[in-house]
């Protein structure tokens, strides 16, 4: 079965969009699971910071998330021009992480966070047409 | 939540913005150079993609942006860090009018402006949510 290509365009444009919000919700709950890095460094060291976040499950598995959202854009790229590719893949990441941060993070997602993240996809949206 | 930020932590919001910026121009740059991929020679992309100079450099910059960026959200909420960075994208709208002297059109204009709205509605708020007892649970110190 072969897509169309639009289609095909915007599903590699969604797949990526999806991979960056899986990515970026793991790699928050890890760090807030950590806590402040400076506070880590002040008692142990840069080193210690570094190996206290390369050991978290749920940095690793959201790093792999965004590797993986790395090539997936890549190819997105060599598809799709930057011009629609790039608003598109931004605006679908941006609305998706205020859904995932205030779903899986409980982040208090208040009208002011709700207006800013709205805005930036709107914005980024217009300045890359 | 608790807002006040201290100048190294603004630091690396900047840090944040400059290179996600200028890394995704290099990508793109060296990515059009390539030409376009087929999704059945993926092994040609991941060979041959990060010895592009452009790509290489592209892909430096990401890795001192994603070091800033988990180090910010060490300290401040993902719905927080995503707004207040994306002031990275009118540095480029800015830099490409007055370095590149490339036509900044209307649509554009009302583009930055927005960004710059959003950015200034997150920067005046607080920074993190704290949640006490989930934190004591990701912790292991209390009750599931």
């Amino acid at each position: 079965m072969t897509l169309s290509p639009i289609l095909h365009i915007w599903v590699s444009i969604g797949f990526v969009a999806a991979l960056a919000v899986l990515g970026e919700v793991l790699i928050a709950a890890g760090m807030r699971q950590l806590g402040d890095l400076d506070d880590i460094r002040a008692v142990g060291g840069l080193g210690a910071a570094i190996v206290a976040v390369l050991t978290n499950a749920r940095f690793v598995a959201g790093s792999l998330c965004m590797a993986a959202n790395f090539f997936a854009m890549l190819y997105a790229l060599s598809i799709a021009n930057l011009s629609l590719a790039g608003p598109a893949i931004a605006a679908l990441t941006y609305i998706g992480n205020a859904f995932a941060a205030k779903l899986f993070l409980r982040e208090r997602v208040d009208k002011r966070r709700w207006l800013a993240t709205v805005f930036v996809a709107a914005g980024v949206f217009l300045l890359t047409r | 939540m608790k807002h006040a930020l201290r100048p190294s932590q603004y630091a690396i919001l900047i840090a944040i913005m400059l290179t996600a910026s200028v890394g995704d121009s290099l990508l793109a740059r060296g990515m059009a150079q390539m030409g376009p991929m087929d999704i059945h020679h993926m092994g040609r992309l991941l060979l041959h993609a990060p010895f592009n100079p452009f790509v290489a450099g592209g892909i430096v910059l990401l890795i001192g942006f994603f070091a800033a960026y988990t180090t910010a959200l060490s300290w401040a909420d993902l719905t927080f860090v995503m707004p207040a960075t994306a002031f990275g994208y009118v540095v480029i709208a800015l830099l490409g009018r007055f370095w590149l002297h490339e036509h900044l059109s209307i649509t554009r204009c009302i583009g930055i402006a927005l960004i710059v709205c959003a950015v200034g509605f997150v920067a005046g708020g607080p920074s993190r949510t704290e949640h006490p007892k989930l934190d004591q649970m990701d912790a292991g110190l209390g009750p599931l």
